[in-house]
């Protein structure tokens, strides 16, 4: 009997093995060349050109923007090769079955809605940003800073069919991503280099020797915009450190770097940050300062105009697609382990359709700063949860993966901590009016202590139970 | 072929980032250089994939 297209394309999707429930095969296994370009992929992305143009928003000097991005994306880089990588290349599996050995598969599955929820929103802002370029060919009106809701239809359409495409390409698997990525890494860096060059003269730059002065004068000039919190040396440094807090100290990076031959693989983060962090962020506030200059659209289509015409628009979009991508697949994953019984290009699928629905709301990029702060802070806990889990409790005699040996579903430990851990940020917040951005580095001391303590509680409890019983 | 492709990509390449040079070095207009970096990108991105590994591959 034959079977029909439809039946033969599902079983081809079907039988794409991408190793999510198992430890990655040492045949699997890759070389430093696909991290550096995923790396620099994902981190040369379209968010870029929103993040450059918002540190120029909140009035950072130039001084305490070059100093502040050299010193957080150093600590970035060292959080993904010091507590991410070791772990990914030891268990060779993903954030998701990693952490069910240690929450048990019902917090888990709280974790995952939040975390599926999270990278939806944020792939759904690189689809807003992609979207801007999009629409300009077609006279679109672009929403402002202060929109929160869609602005109108034209902008709706544009957004739903940028996620359609990226949701297709994400559908077709890690290895395809990777290859985008891949291609798109060197041309992209190439057109923020360019871009930010050619708009320099427009500023008043005419040689080198003006450089210190236009940045100082005309792009950081250390005023921040009306409503906007001036930021400091420390306010860039804890942004970049804490940008992917979520992908190194949150461990969601397990995913990717568990496919890397060596732990030092995490180092291959220094390409996208140092690229995409530090040089795109810099480029991009000096076209945003032209744009204000000129009076012009601040949105990320506009501003890439200004720098190289088309091919920025081209570069928005693609930039979108290829932080998108890999964020879409890492949804994917999480929302497979509540639906197991799914293959993962269907729940790749629905998450790609909720990601385009939330790409409707400019909100999600307009506010990119805070939200990416937030959703770091948020997944933090459990990052803290694995790393105290496989490193601190073998050596203190407490066991490694307990609900997965007990057979517990709900850890009520690691639950604890994540809620108390959150529960202490807000305070922190409340009582001494710490900035979001400052949370995240007492935040993990508290989440790994608590969940720590409250391990070591539960063993001396089932000790004293079992004592009594006896 | 290979060989040729490859000269082909990085000369889409060094269209998208010379050009913003001369602009800065006042040798170039800005509507040439627009004009030059997105033939470097239609070069770049005709030629690349053609001899960039897959990530599969390339394991």
């Amino acid at each position: 009997m034959n079977a029909s297209p439809q039946a033969k394309l599902v079983a081809r999707l079907d039988a794409m093995n991408e190793f999510d429930r198992a430890p990655v095969s040492p045949d699997r296994l890759r070389g430093p060349g696909g991290f550096i370009g995923l790396y620099a992929g994902e981190h040369v992305a379209g968010t870029e050109f929103v993040i450059g143009p918002l540190f120029v928003a909140h009035g950072v000097a130039t001084g305490d923007l070059l100093w502040g991005l050299l010193a957080g994306n150093l600590l970035a880089v060292l959080s993904w090769a010091f507590l991410c990588a070791p772990i990914a290349v030891r268990t060779r599996l993903n954030l998701y079955w990693h952490l069910r050995k240690i929450t048990g598969p019902n917090l888990l599955f709280v974790y995952n809605i939040v975390n599926a929820l999270m990278f939806c929103f944020l792939a759904g802002a690189m689809i807003s940003v992609a979207a801007t370029a999009v629409g300009i060919p077609f006279d679109m009106p672009m929403p402002g800073l202060d929109d929160l809701y869609p602005t109108s239809v034209a902008w709706a359409l544009t957004a739903l069919a940028v996620g359609g495409v990226v949701t297709a390409l994400a559908v077709l698997g890690f290895d395809r991503i990777a290859w985008f990525s891949k291609i798109a890494s060197p041309w992209l860096l190439l057109v923020f280099l360019a871009s930010g060059l050619a708009v320099l003269p427009q500023l008043g730059v005419e040689s080198f020797a003006d450089l210190r002065t236009v940045a100082n004068e005309k792009i950081w000039t250390g005023v921040p915009a009306e409503g906007r919190v001036r930021f400091t040396f420390w306010h860039v440094t804890f942004f970049a450190w804490f940008a992917n807090m979520a992908m190194h100290i949150g461990m969601a990076d397990l995913t990717i770097l568990r496919y890397a031959r060596k732990w030092q693989y995490g180092f291959a983060s220094a390409f996208g940050m140092y690229l995409g962090h530090y040089l795109a962020w810099v480029a991009s506030g000096a076209l945003v300062a032209l744009a204000i200059q000129q009076g012009g659209e601040v949105a990320p289509g506009p501003i890439a105009w200004l720098g190289s015409g088309a091919a920025g628009l081209i570069a928005v979009v693609v930039a979108g697609w290829t932080t998108a991508n890999p964020t879409i697949y890492r949804a994917g994953l999480a929302m497979q382990t509540i639906t197991p019984n799914w293959k993962r290009w269907k729940v790749t699928l629905a998450v790609g359709a909720a990601t385009t629905v939330a790409a409707l709301f400019p909100a999600l990029m307009m506010r990119l700063l805070d939200f990416v702060a937030l959703y770091g802070l948020i997944l933090m806990p459990m990052g803290a949860a694995i790393f105290a889990d496989f490193w601190i409790f073998p050596k203190i005699g407490l066991r490694s993966g307990y609900a997965e040996w007990k057979q517990i579903a709900f850890d009520w430990p690691a639950a604890l901590a994540w809620i108390g851990t959150l529960a202490a940020c807000r305070l922190m917040h409340v009582m001494w009016g710490w900035d979001i951005f400052f949370l995240g580095l007492p935040g993990w001391f508290v989440a790994t202590g608590l969940f720590t303590g409250l391990s070591f509680l539960r063993k001396r409890l089932t000790r004293e139970a079992r004592t009594a019983a006896s | 072929m290979r060989y040729f492709l490859k000269i082909l990509s990085f000369g889409g390449l060094a269209l998208t980032v010379a050009p913003a040079a001369l602009v800065f070095a006042g040798a170039l207009s800005w509507r040439m250089h627009a004009a030059l970096m997105l033939a470097g990108a239609a070069l770049w991105f005709a030629t690349a994939p053609f001899w960039m590994r897959r990530a599969a591959d390339a394991a």
